[in-house]
């Protein structure tokens, strides 16, 4: 089982605030892994690091064996890593299908390519993207019209046109009605077995990580806590102290 | 060209000179720049209308210079005229524009700045102007050195509008509260800060901080219905140079800039001052760029 | 985007071919409209498409009839020696020369403001927002300034163009349909541009430019592109209409950021940023408001404008077409959601605290 991501001795600071320190973690590939950790505990900032959003302050972040922490987002994107965001972000001004049509793969795109037209088949894909997270019917609508949870359905729908190999989830069921949560890990899982793809997941929802994640990672202070598969954290005195507040 | 950066070299006291009046006139600078980062920094207005508000409060004091008060006298009727005018232009148009797509913010504050020139060049003619203060010039250094003492005068009022700003910032209720919405609004809602009126009173202090400086801009150099961009281009130079909430940054940049400025209109001519007021337009962003592409961030 | 049979197309086309014949006393305000028209497009490519307010595309404008006016005369003058006599070198040139001439400074206007815009985008495009507006509108002013100061190209004095060799009815007509035929030209390029993959990627990069990067979207090829497609054809019609006018200088003719450059906003303002025909419309009722009206304001013309522009920005910022749109979504292709209880998205987010 190779590693897609392996990040090692990571740290990153803000001022003088230490949001990572530190932090190594190996994501396998085909698999979904779990970060979790209390509010404050760096996190997002691994996620940020771990894209390219900024760069570090020490340490290594491999992607298939290459060395990216000094690639910005676009090239990082480009090699097949995407990342969600936890306040959901899509083009609010066009159409889901727009939406999804734009989020096409762009690693090999030349510079005429983004000259051709969309050929029908990229329309087919989007609707049954669209479909698969149950978005088809809402397909022609403003994507800015949509609810949050929807919206938070179609930046996935988009995540995966553009057939990424590792998809970083920065709190996927955040906000989203309980009763759908099931829905989406059942989504979730699909998109890591029918479609092959890495999940590396953020999640605070202790019941989704449980049912989803093969192995977890759980981070503290800005530093790693325990690492292991779910049912080890879910009863390692440390996380649970962590998040209970004990020091 | 070269011949005058060889004079520069050859005549310390020629920079000196330029030194003392780069100085004097980025003073005025700094302060339009710094209303210009309040209104920024509070409210997440980029006013392109600055320049236009310091040529208006220039024209209050020329016009009531030409009806026989003195500009400095003017100095506080222009900047309670401006304060009013900031004021209704927040209740009108600004406080409309608040919060919403960028874009709107940005051309809002062109549009206005679009109205001001042709306002004033409808009431005052196209022609340049200048306050005329009477007062007369200080010789240092055997008459090397040439200083128009309103020059001197201008700055000290600065000093002066400055520091009252700043105490006012620190000491005042308002003050408090403008902060406090600065750092986050909502909160300050909660809190019982009326958000409306803090940011209507931060606007209507820009217009009348840009327009005391205007007031000194046309005592000590001229104005002119169309002179409002080079001023609104200086105040972006000056806050992208010095971040907000620096004010010690904004100072410095401010004088930085009337400096380079002197200097250049010295050394390449003053009919390119434009081009050099631009020049480090262009320069500062080109910088800050580098900067934030170490962070991996674009200038917003 | 399939491509249909365009009433409007078809419209303006015929109304294009028509005029000259109709309106023979409008010629030269309806070939201003044309111009205007390819104001509007062009500005509309960064400006309402993608997102990036430029206050400064007149400088192609003016760069253009620059390269253009001094290939023409170097065709039979030496240049220097031609501004120098501030219009009183009588150097004979042949028609063909002439013709040439405007031929070929039209072609070096387009390329030459293609690759100015594509080595500028390197500066300009990693600046965003209000940066980029008052970096752009800077740009416009100090190459405005620079040509003021250079003498070779007349500096400000400006520099007297080759005049036509034929009737002014008939110079008239030729640059009437130069121009028809470019902003048709230009307009039916934007028509096919936005049906292509690039019209769906710059308004990717207006709706959430970090977004688009964060999906691996080339960011800046598009961006480059966008303004050197702008670039190109407001070159062009910088060349025709220095020679439309017969004499060029920097500040009013060939860099007039606070006419032209300040039209080309409230144009497409007026008529709808980032639609199709928005610009266009606009672009048709403000010239034709303009021309009706203004010289019955007596100088006040101007506030108007001012005063237009501010109300369109805060009340009416969809503009014509994009009101249009809203009212009657169906005729655009829109499709509406009536069962749907819109929900604030933005409630939502606000519940989710970032936990990173």
């Amino acid at each position: 089982m190779t590693n897609i991501i392996e990040v090692s001795s990571v740290s990153k600071s803000f001022g003088g605030v230490v949001a990572n320190h530190q932090i190594s973690l190996n994501v396998p590939e085909g698999q979904i892994t779990g970060l979790i950790g209390p509010n404050g505990s760096g996190k997002t900032t691994l996620f940020n690091s771990i894209v390219g959003y900024h760069p570090i302050d020490e340490g290594s972040i491999k992607f298939e064996g290459k060395e990216i922490s000094k690639l910005v987002v676009q090239e990082i994107a480009r090699l097949g890593m995407l990342r969600t965001f936890q306040q959901t972000r899509i083009y609010s001004n066009m159409n889901c299908i727009q939406n999804m049509l734009t989020s096409v793969p762009q690693r090999n795109a030349s510079f005429f390519d983004m000259f051709k037209k969309y050929p029908p088949e990229l329309t087919d894909k989007a609707e049954h993207l669209l479909e698969f997270v149950g978005l088809y019917q809402k397909r022609k609508l403003h994507s800015g019209d949509l609810s949050f949870g929807q919206q938070k359905l179609l930046e996935f729908a988009m995540a995966l046109m553009n057939e990424p190999k590792v998809l970083l989830l920065d709190e996927p069921t955040a906000g989203i009605n309980p009763t759908l949560i099931n829905g989406l890990i059942d989504r979730l899982k699909k998109a890591n077995t029918e479609f092959g793809i890495t999940l590396f997941v953020i999640e605070h929802n202790m019941r989704v990580v449980m049912n989803l994640a093969d192995n977890v990672y759980c981070l503290a202070h800005g530093e790693m806590l325990a690492h292991g598969k779910p049912d080890e954290i879910q009863n390692d005195q440390n996380v649970i102290d962590a998040y209970l507040g004990a020091h | 060209m070269i011949s005058n950066i060889l004079l520069l070299v050859d005549q310390y006291l020629l920079n000196i000179q330029l030194l003392l009046d780069g100085i004097f006139v980025g003073s005025i600078f700094a302060l339009a720049a710094y209303g210009l980062a309040l209104v920024w920094g509070v409210m997440n207005v980029k006013n392109l209308a600055q320049g236009e508000f310091v040529i208006m409060g220039g024209y209050i004091a020329w016009f009531l210079s030409t009806k026989g008060l003195h500009p400095i006298l003017s100095l506080p009727i222009s900047f309670a005229i401006m304060f009013g005018f900031g004021w209704i232009l927040y209740r009108t148009i600004i406080s409309r524009v608040i919060g919403k797509d960028m874009f709107i913010s940005l051309l809002a504050t062109f549009g206005i700045a679009f109205v001001i020139q042709q306002a004033l060049n409808i009431a005052f003619g196209p022609e340049v102007q200048v306050a005329e203060s009477g007062f007369g010039t200080t010789s240092l250094f055997d008459g090397f050195v040439t200083i128009s003492s309103i020059k001197v005068v201008a700055f000290v009022l600065c000093l002066i509008l400055a520091g009252s700003v700043v105490v006012f910032m620190k000491k005042s209720r308002m003050g408090q509260a403008i902060r406090a919405t600065a750092q986050d609004a909502r909160a300050a809602k909660v809190m019982g800060i009326d958000t409306e009126r803090v940011y209507a009173f931060t606007f209507a202090l820009n217009a009348a901080i840009a327009g005391a400086a205007g007031v000194m801009i046309s005592m000590i150099w001229n104005i002119q219905p169309f002179y409002g961009v080079p001023h609104s281009i200086r105040s972006f130079v000056i806050v992208t140079a010095a971040g907000f909430g620096n004010l010690p940054g904004v100072i410095m940049a401010g004088l930085g800039l009337g400096v380079v400025e002197s200097y250049g209109g010295f050394v390449i001519g003053a009919e390119v001052q434009q081009a050099i007021v631009v020049g480090m337009l262009l320069l500062i962003l080109v910088w800050r760029q580098i900067l934030m592409r170490r962070h991996r961030q674009a200038l917003k | 985007m399939r491509k249909k049979f365009s009433l409007p197309l078809v419209g303006l086309i015929l109304f294009g071919f028509i005029s000259p014949f109709v309106f023979t006393n409008y010629i030269s305000q309806i070939t201003l409209l044309w111009l205007m028209v390819l104001f509007a497009v062009t500005w509309d490519i960064l400006g309402g498409q993608m997102g990036y307010n430029s206050l400064g595309n007149i400088t192609f404008f003016g760069i253009g009839m620059y390269v253009s006016a001094v290939f023409q005369i170097s065709l039979f003058a030496d240049v220097g020696q031609y501004t120098a006599a501030f219009g009183g070198d009588n150097t004979p040139f042949t028609d063909a020369q002439y013709f040439q001439g405007l031929i070929g400074g039209m072609a070096l206007a387009a390329i030459s403001c293609a690759i100015i815009a594509a080595l500028l985008g390197r500066m300009f495009f990693g600046l965003r927002g209000a940066y980029f507006a008052i970096g752009t509108l800077g740009l416009a002013l100090a190459v405005s300034e620079i040509i003021a100061t250079w003498d070779w190209v007349g500096g400000g004095s400006g520099i007297s163009m080759p005049v036509f060799p034929y009737e002014a009815d008939q110079k008239s007509q030729m640059f009437y349909w130069l121009t028809f035929v470019l902003a048709i030209s230009a307009f039916l390029f934007v028509r096919w541009l936005y049906s292509t993959r690039f019209g769906l990627a710059i308004n990717s990069i207006r709706d959430d430019e970090d977004k688009a990067e964060a999906m691996g979207v080339h960011t800046f090829r598009h961006k480059a592109a966008a303004w050197t497609i702008a670039a190109f054809f407001l070159g062009i019609s910088g060349a025709l209409f220095g020679n439309m006018s017969g004499f060029i200088e920097p500040l009013e003719v060939a860099f007039p950021t606070i006419t032209f450059g300040i039209f080309m906003v409230a144009m497409c303002l007026l008529g709808g940023k980032g639609t199709l025909w928005g610009p266009v419309v606009g672009a048709i009722l403000f010239h034709v408001i303009k021309e009706t009206t203004w010289t019955y304001l007596l100088g006040w013309q101007w506030i108007a404008l001012g005063v237009i522009i501010v109300v369109n920005v805060v009340f009416f910022q969809q503009g014509i077409v994009g009101w249009m749109q809203e009212k009657w979504p169906e005729k655009f292709g829109i499709d509406v959601d009536d069962s749907m209880s819109i929900e604030p998205a933005k409630a939502a987010t606000s519940a989710v605290k970032d936990n990173g």
